[in-house]
């Protein structure tokens, strides 16, 4: 048989090529991890040797090489040669996905709850909550980034922004949250027009850089002007979201007194999970509508071809103002948000490292796409915090293995999987903003033969 | 010579200058209303400059360049607007625009001003209605409020929605698109995509549209259907043009009036006959000194 044939000598390179790469692996590992000094308690530095975790790495090295080898590569190279054929494009999701989505969010706090018990904090704040906030963060920076395509490093400042004037307002002129919510916004969009002018000459690496020094700016800002923020120090006490002014907290006055319900911690974070929620429904529904709209075409086109627009006469400068307003809108909204959740806020929240996971957000999910962007945020946070919880990894690797140092690692593996998997993010096709017979999703290489 | 016909477009003593380099030099003609208007020239010759100072895309070094549509006597008013130092003229039956005073997208949103490309610029990942319905922003923005009102998802929206469809819909039957509406303006042919240009500069409603070189890379066959394409449409709308192209076919073809350039510098203005005949022209693009020319032309047999 000639396959048979064919498949011998691959085989055998195969081999090869996992021979060389053991090679390798234990020549690099051998300093790194086989030999280990350990300071015994006269405190002499003593040489240990830790043969039996080497090889183990080596063979792990070698079997992957194996397998990638053997198995992904060939599936791969299929897959390349099937996308080279003009295929046809799964149009949309399947038409049950959407409900079942929503319903799966409307309930999963109290099924968070129900399998969890008392200890559903945890579920329903760092996984429910915190994602939904990224989500937020994620739907903002793709209008600037996947829509309007202005390359956008500074993105955590209108969070910061908005987070500190919940802060600052709340706590100077007493405000209730329900105030200090639009108004965070409201100040995070004029500071995203007020970033606006002065770079909307910019395009691609010149405005990143600028954008990225705005981040900066306003974080310096908030850690140097102490008198008004308190520095590093952060502000703390803010004031919480209330259910139609009773406070959730254990007085008389609180919500489970006066509902007559036994109270419960877990009561404010079921009820923020829903505010935040109803947030994000909003944010869906009115990026959807804005897409749909003169404006939210215009931002497309303007990634498409900048001078192109311009000779359709439409006003670039406007359309880019309005991309970078209502980018900072949501990213103030998820800021007040944040302040709701923690009750703190300090500098140390809004650095570029967070700018860094919303544009990995956007990126993997894909540029553009609403649905990959809410993927990519449950995928990135959901997963950073679930490796958290890898404590069962003690059981294989031995008492004293900390899981918790591997965190990042495994996230930057699982991130460079992705993007090789995926290279155009989870959803890398655009789906038209209008029909006029067939309604066909775009792949995304499509964008790029002319950019 | 016929009955005058009133002039839509007015370019006087246009200078463009790069550094020290003059890419048009004094530059003066005039385009008439409902005419086509070709420029040619050798390559390099600033064609490409001057429609980029009329279409506000650079800022001439020097000149005037007038437009007017609607009620002529408009034309009366040019030198009182440019002693005024505003860009426009508007009434209610017409307007004067003078295009050096107007940034680029407002020479195609207020002075109703469209061009295309010499290497085409589409939006290639969005499809081929959304390339034409973009094109209408400046009806649909109005429509949508700014848009609060297509936020709001108002009636009064949705038939302008409506409305936009309908015309984006005329204009792929006009290049024979219809049946690629739905699929990213990259996935067409070379020829569909220049016809496609050419349809979303028209749903700007132009008076003037300027054409860069659309019939670079087509065939003669093409060729010969672009030239009837752009005579139906000069035929069926209101529309004048402002035409560069090397194909002489179709500039023989198509043009009512020929203005030639050669290193910035008007060499021949005047009917294709006219033009074709010049011995100017023919040293300009033969590339010999005018001493020569009755010798080339002899040669080639004129």
């Amino acid at each position: 048989m000639p396959d048979e044939a064919a498949a011998r000598p691959n085989l055998i390179r195969a081999l090869r090529e996992t021979a060389v790469t053991a090679l390798l692996a234990f020549g690099l590992f051998l300093p790194l991890i086989g030999f280990n000094t350990v300071q015994n308690i006269r405190n002499e530095l003593v040489l240990e040797t830790r043969w039996p975790l080497l090889l183990a790495i080596v063979a792990i090295l070698a079997g992957l090489r194996f397998l990638h080898l053997v198995v992904v590569a060939p599936l791969m190279a299929e897959r390349a040669r099937a996308s080279s054929r003009p295929a046809t494009l799964p149009t949309t999701l399947p038409s049950w996905a959407m409900p079942a989505v929503i319903g799966f969010v409307l309930i999963y706090p109290l099924l968070a709850m129900l399998i969890a018990g008392p200890g559903a904090g945890k579920w329903i704040d760092n996984f429910g909550i915190q994602i939904l906030i990224y989500v937020l963060l994620g739907w903002g920076l793709n209008i600037v980034v996947g829509l309007a395509g202005l390359l956008d490093l500074g993105y955590v400042a209108f969070y910061a922004i908005g987070a500190y004037t919940c802060a600052l307002l709340g706590k100077q002129f007493d405000l209730s949250f329900w105030m200090l919510l639009p108004l965070a916004g409201i100040l995070a969009a004029f500071w995203g027009v007020l970033l606006g002018f002065p770079v909307l000459r910019l395009r691609g690496d010149y405005l990143a850089v600028v954008t990225l020094a705005f981040g900066e700016i306003i974080r310096l800002v908030l850690i140097n002007w102490k008198d008004v923020t308190q520095g590093s120090a952060g502000i703390g006490g803010l004031p919480r979201p209330t259910f139609f002014g009773l406070p959730f907290n254990a007085s008389p006055d609180g919500f489970a007194a006066r509902l007559g319900l036994e109270f419960s911690p877990l009561h404010r974070p079921l009820f923020l999970y829903y505010v935040v929620l109803a947030v994000v429904v909003l944010t869906a529904i009115v990026i959807g509508r804005l897409r749909q709209l003169p404006v939210g075409r215009a931002w497309e086109a303007l990634r498409e071809d900048e001078i192109a627009c311009r000779s359709l006469g439409i006003n670039t400068t406007n359309a880019k103002l309005a991309a970078f307003a209502s980018g900072a809108f949501f990213g103030g909204l998820a800021g007040a948000l944040f302040t709701a959740r923690q009750g703190f806020i300090s500098p140390e929240s809004v650095n570029f490292s967070e700018s860094a996971l919303i544009l990995a957000i956007v990126v993997l999910g894909g540029m553009g796409s609403t649905v990959g962007v809410a993927i990519a945020a449950v995928v990135i946070i959901g997963g950073t915090e679930l490796l958290r919880e890898l404590g069962f990894l003690k059981q294989i690797f031995g008492a004293e293995f900390d899981p918790a140092q591997y965190r990042m690692l495994l996230f930057g593996f699982a991130m460079v999987l992705i993007i090789a998997w995926k290279p155009r993010g989870f959803i890398g096709m655009r789906e038209p903003t209008l029909v006029l017979k067939r309604r066909k999703a775009i792949d995304a290489e499509l964008r790029e033969e002319h950019g | 010579m016929s009955a005058p016909v009133p002039p839509i477009l007015h370019v006087e003593h246009l200078t463009m200058r790069f550094g020290g380099l003059v890419a048009v030099h004094d530059l003066s003609f005039t385009a008439e209303r409902g005419a086509i208007t070709a420029l040619i020239g050798p390559n390099g010759a600033g064609k490409t400059t001057v429609f980029n100072c009329i279409t506000g895309f650079y800022k001439p070094s020097e000149g005037r360049i007038a437009l007017q549509f609607g009620a002529e006597d408009l034309w009366n008013e040019l030198d009182a607007l440019t002693q005024s130092g505003k860009r426009g003229r508007v009434r209610r039956d017409g307007a004067l625009y003078l295009l050096e005073r107007m940034p680029d997208y407002l020479v195609s949103q207020r002075a109703r001003v469209a061009r295309t490309f010499q290497n085409i610029r589409l939006f290639p990942g969005m499809t081929v209605l959304e390339n034409l319905i973009v094109a209408q922003h400046k009806t649909l923005m109005r429509a949508s409020g700014w848009s609060v009102l297509g936020a709001l998802g108002t009636r009064s929206y949705r038939n302008a929605e409506h409305a936009a469809i309908e015309k984006a819909r005329y204009w792929l039957e006009q290049t024979g698109l219809t049946e690629r509406a739905d699929d990213p303006a990259s996935q067409l042919p070379y020829g569909g995509q220049q016809r496609l240009e050419i349809a979303r500069a028209m749903c700007t409603d132009p008076a003037l549209l300027c054409l860069d070189e659309p019939a670079a890379g087509l065939n003669p066959s093409e060729s010969a259907a672009l030239s009837d394409f752009l005579r139906a449409i000069r035929r069926d709308h209101d529309v004048s043009m402002l035409l560069i192209e090397h194909d002489m076919s179709v500039v023989m073809e198509i043009s009512d009036h020929v203005i030639v350039l050669d290193h910035g510098i008007k060499i021949a203005d005047g009917t294709c006959e006219q033009v074709r005949n010049d011995p100017k022209v023919i040293a300009a693009y033969l590339g010999v000194e005018d001493e020569e020319v009755p010798a080339v032309e002899a040669e080639v047999g004129i």
